[in-house]
């Protein structure tokens, strides 16, 4: 099954350079967790970025399924259908500058 | 020639700043590593180097630590984060608070410090960085408490003459020794008050904001406490008040002189509940007898209406005859003083708000050794 990844600008550096990068997954039915562990194979860097070296997706990151943010679905365990388009956006982190 | 360059750590990036040794006029440039928090900055120049490290952070991506070798041409963005916490801590990253290189015999040992409270080493010269265990595993850890910058081990102190000595400083956390390479760590904190809590004198739980020393003196240390001015002679083993002339004994800043093992600047705080300097002035302290008294040095310092205040590592020295002394405020302005403090210039206003200073002087005729490119993304 494959699915997409958006990458956002300040993460293409650790991508080659890419905005939208297809994933063969293996598990069947996948979880959004394992998408991205597909996802790291091919872009480790983008992983330390996305989550923490615990495995969780960094407070201040949104990654979507779709236009659902993950953090309302289920979280890592999200299931992935089959052509999804899940996107990792910087989240908006108001009232700091 | 000998040029002195500042490294200013921001909320917003990190700037350079450079002079002639007579330090007259600074050009400034930067930002580099736009847009993230640097709470650490350190200038390696053992063997043959000119690299600095930057404590990076980005409140989206998370911290990293990044080389450059070319006063920030280019910076080694690591693919990969490279201090991390092992999976069985539990814990996560959250800000790089203190980077320190090691001794001279050891040119490739560098240590860091980082929030939640932990010291990393690398002995490859930053290519590979690993927790240091047995402050890891302290049994004292479940029972430090986070202060307003979280969790920090913000100070690291080697012994010139003995490797496998150390002392480390955490908020809030105090002062813990290692004697025998950091496979054990002592709370080191007898005499040093906790004002916050109903024991005042605990074995450990102070908010140690920073620790000096000067490296010909290894078993005397200075320490500025959440409230308090502190010196020991005995490496640690006990801590005497020394905060007499001051008009805070509260503040986070604090630096020795290069040359001059009893003189000690710091800048004082009004208090925790009210962050501004005393009085409306913005004052560096020094004492040159080790703590027995204090003097204000105010030439050129705003002395009406001042709310800069300083932060623990934004207090720093050249290591000239004449050493310059140089800090950063909150509010994005640098002072610098070219006679130990005696007066001070405005070097530069305007900058986001300063989070760490560091002073390097630099002989441009030498060229330097440049390392082997790493796998890296270039920015």
């Amino acid at each position: 099954m494959r699915v997409v990844f958006l990458i956002p600008t300040p993460l293409r550096p650790f991508a080659d350079g890419r905005s939208r990068i297809e994933i063969d997954v293996a598990k069947d039915p996948p979880a959004l967790g394992d998408a991205l562990e597909a996802l790291w194979e091919s872009a480790p860097g983008v992983r330390d970025r996305v989550v923490t070296e615990q495995g969780e997706v960094r407070p201040h990151v949104n990654v979507f399924i779709g236009t659902e943010s993950s953090r309302w679905t289920g979280g890592l365990a999200t299931p992935i259908a089959d052509g999804a388009e899940i996107a990792i956006f910087p989240a908006i982190s108001g009232g700091v500058c | 020639m000998k040029t002195v360059r500042l490294l200013v750590g921001t909320t917003k990036g990190v700037f350079f700043l450079r002079a002639s040794a007579a330090r007259t006029a600074w050009e400034v440039e930067g930002p580099h590593l736009a847009g993230r928090a640097i709470y650490s900055l350190a200038h390696d120049g053992r063997a043959g180097r000119q690299r600095v490290w930057a404590g990076a952070a980005s409140m989206h991506w998370g911290a990293v630590l990044v080389p450059t070798d070319d006063w920030g041409r280019t910076w080694d963005e690591p693919q990969e984060a490279n201090v991390k916490f092992p999976a069985d801590s539990g814990l996560a990253l959250k800000q790089i608070w203190q980077i320190a290189p090691g001794r001279a015999d050891e040119p490739d040992t560098l240590h860091c410090g980082v929030d939640p409270a932990a010291l990393f080493r690398t002995s490859d010269g930053g290519k590979t960085w690993e927790v240091v265990r047995g402050l890891l595993d302290h049994p004292h850890r479940e029972r430090w408490q986070p202060g307003g910058g979280g969790l920090c081990l913000h100070t690291i102190v080697s012994d010139p003459a003995n490797a496998e000595r150390m002392w480390i400083a955490i908020s809030s956390g105090g002062v813990y020794r290692t004697t025998d390479g950091g496979r054990t760590w002592t709370a080191r904190n007898a005499g040093i008050r906790a004002e916050f809590m109903p024991e005042k004198y605990p074995e450990f739980g102070q908010c140690v904001h920073k620790i000096v020393q000067h490296p010909s003196r290894a078993g005397r240390l200075f320490a500025q406490n959440h409230w308090g001015l502190y010196r020991s002679d005995d490496a640690g083993d006990s801590w005497q008040d020394i905060a007499r002339g001051v008009p805070s004994d509260f503040g986070f800043a604090m630096t020795i002189h290069p040359h001059e093992p009893d003189t000690v600047y710091i800048i004082p705080i009004e208090s925790d509940m009210v962050r501004v300097p005393p009085d409306g002035k913005l004052r560096v302290y020094r004492t040159r007898n080790a703590g027995r008294s204090w003097e204000a040095l105010t030439r050129g310092l705003p002395q009406r209406g001042a709310y800069d205040i300083v932060l623990r590592d934004a207090l720093t020295t050249d290591s000239l005859e004449a050493a310059g002394i140089y800090f950063g405020t909150r509010n994005g302005r640098l002072y610098a003083s070219k006679d130990s403090g005696g007066s001070w210039r405005l070097a530069i206003d305007g900058l986001p708000s300063i989070t760490c200073v560091r002073a390097v002087v630099v002989d441009d005729r030498k060229p330097a050794r440049r390392p082997a490119p790493r796998r890296a993304a270039r920015r």
